[in-house]
């Protein structure tokens, strides 16, 4: 038995997070992760703030998903005031939150392509990003914090020469997204890699409450957005897209689709945006009670719960991020797996995470103690 | 021989990333870097997983008191002479971290600083500068010593 230390630093991206590997030759028989290395207090610190500058807070909670935690923080906070956004606000929610959506799953798509040694092809998804990256900085003025949303509307309206740019964009990554789909289903590297590995049956998937594309891909159909429609959701027609297998190549082609699904979606609200204002004025103070919103944020379900007492400032603020509820799944998929394989499953829940730097080998039964860095394990398997 | 070792430093100043708590935005925006839009590999630039084979630290995040440790090690781990590049307004000052009781409030409060590059997040095209400026602060000291 062998006792193996993932992180918590790596050299790609993200944030620090640490796993413990017990190893029996190759296989993977425990895992214990050990988080809490980005932990900041952010929870705390809503108490401390106010509810407009707490939006700012918000958006920075995570840089991928930012438009999701300020739509599900403005949510909670526009139902513990009694007021809703106005239609067209409730639109170009969607509009943002889709084209977020595009741009979280074509980064993952890169990463997972990273992990599984085709370097190309990460290359080519994130050039292809960069087209959804102009879009976004076009309508807000950002490329990560879009500071769109705001308690009671958005900030910023869509004009129509926006709008034609923005469809041309999506016409490029359909074609683009088309292409990589026909070339992940029958690529033998991409085949090799990733098909019947980190399986995820069903049933586990139920009862370790997966969430998101995890979750999908294990063939359970469960999507806030069709579930629990928020923001413009109910009056927009979509699919919510599963796939059966459980393993990592349902996982890829499950967020291929779903890209596909968000340009459909981005297209309709664009053409059925309704004319209007984009904002509606709020006090600043709000009434005391509790509530909770939820959003379909690109890696899964995401909960926040906020408490008032009447002041300015919010007595408890939770929140809860997709990530937290796929680690017991994950665990549970990386039993039995290769040690080669450790990088594409951890990255396959496409964690808020990823750290598989360096890894310390204990070997139990003579004591010897080694490390290894990340590449050094990637050259061991790859022979790169 | 040190005059060869400079002249290939300054050529291929190899990075080493950390994120200290950061919320991510930063670290998408330093891989966005090396994608082929900016591709920061036209100035020798490498992103290298091990400290031991780097130059520049790159740091985002604000530091967070279980991260510091960690921090401090791999900044050990590189070899001399090594500098360090904080990324983001949070590496930068901590905000809007900074009143969290759980952080320290910028990198400098940690480790010395070479660079830094304000913005939540900086651009690109602003990390890229910020590492061109390093690369010619290196090249100044070069020169002079």
């Amino acid at each position: 038995m062998i006792k193996v230390p993932f992180g918590p630093q790596h050299p790609a991206l993200k944030e620090p997070e640490n796993f413990t590997f017990e190893i029996d030759g190759d296989i993977v028989v425990a895992v214990k992760p050990r988080i809490g290395y980005n932990h900041r207090g952010i929870e705390k610190a809503f108490e401390q703030r106010t509810y407009i500058q707490n939006l700012y807070l918000a958006e920075r909670i995570c840089g991928i998903c930012s438009d999701a935690h300020t739509t599900c923080y403005t949510q909670a906070v526009e139902s513990l005031l009694g007021v809703e956004a106005p239609p067209r606000a409730r639109y170009i929610r969607v509009i943002v939150a889709e084209l977020e959506r595009i741009h979280s799953h074509s980064l993952w798509l890169g990463i997972a392509a990273h992990e599984i040694g085709f370097d190309t092809l990460f290359f080519y998804y994130w050039r292809d990003r960069e087209v959804v990256m102009d879009l976004l900085e076009s309508i807000s003025g950002n490329r990560v914090h879009y500071a769109m949303n705001t308690i009671g509307g958005v900030r910023r309206d869509i004009s129509p020469e926006k709008v034609s740019m923005i469809k041309k964009g999506l016409d490029f990554l359909e074609e683009r997204m088309k292409r990589y789909i026909e070339m992940m289903k029958t690529d033998q590297t991409v085949l090799k890699r990733t098909e019947g590995v980190g399986v995820l049956k069903r049933r586990d998937a139920i009862d370790l409450c997966a969430v998101g594309p995890t979750l999908r891909a294990s063939g359970v159909k469960n999507d806030v957005r069709a579930d629990d429609p928020y923001a413009a959701y109910d009056e927009i027609p979509f699919n919510v897209v599963t796939h059966d297998g459980g393993d990592v190549l349902s996982r890829i082609l499950v967020r291929c689709e779903e890209i596909l699904e968000s340009i459909e979606i981005t297209r309709y609200a664009l053409d059925h945006m309704p004319e209007g204002m984009t904002r509606v004025r709020v006090p600043m103070a709000v009434p005391p009670g509790e509530t909770v919103s939820r959003v379909e944020a690109p890696r899964g379900e995401l909960i926040h719960y906020a408490k008032s007492n009447g002041t300015a400032r919010p007595e408890r603020y939770k929140v809860r991020s997709p990530t937290l509820g796929n680690i017991p799944a994950l665990c549970k998929m990386l039993i039995g797996c290769h040690v080669a394989d450790i990088p594409i499953i951890l990255a396959g829940i496409d964690p808020c995470f990823a750290c598989m730097d360096r890894m310390t080998f204990i070997d139990l039964r003579n004591g010897d103690e080694w490390v290894w860095t990340m590449q050094e394990l990637r050259r061991r398997y790859r022979n790169d | 021989m040190t005059k060869a070792l400079s002249w290939a430093r300054v050529k291929s100043p190899w990075l080493i990333h950390f994120n200290t708590g950061g919320c991510n935005g930063c670290d998408i925006e330093l891989v966005a870097a090396l994608t082929p839009r900016f591709d920061v590999e036209r100035f020798g630039i490498l992103l290298e997983g091990s400290p031991r084979h780097a130059d520049i630290l790159a740091v985002t995040g604000p530091v967070t008191l279980q991260v510091k440790d960690r921090l401090l090690r791999i900044y050990e781990q590189m070899p001399e002479p090594k500098y360090v590049v904080a990324i983001g307004t949070c590496a930068v000052s901590g905000a809007p971290f900074k009143d969290c009781y759980n952080v320290y409030g910028g990198v400098d409060k940690v480790l010395p600083v070479d660079v830094y590059i304000p913005g939540c997040p900086p651009k690109p095209e602003a990390i890229i500068d910020g590492i061109v400026k390093l690369i010619q602060k290196i090249k100044g000291e070069e020169s002079r010593g």
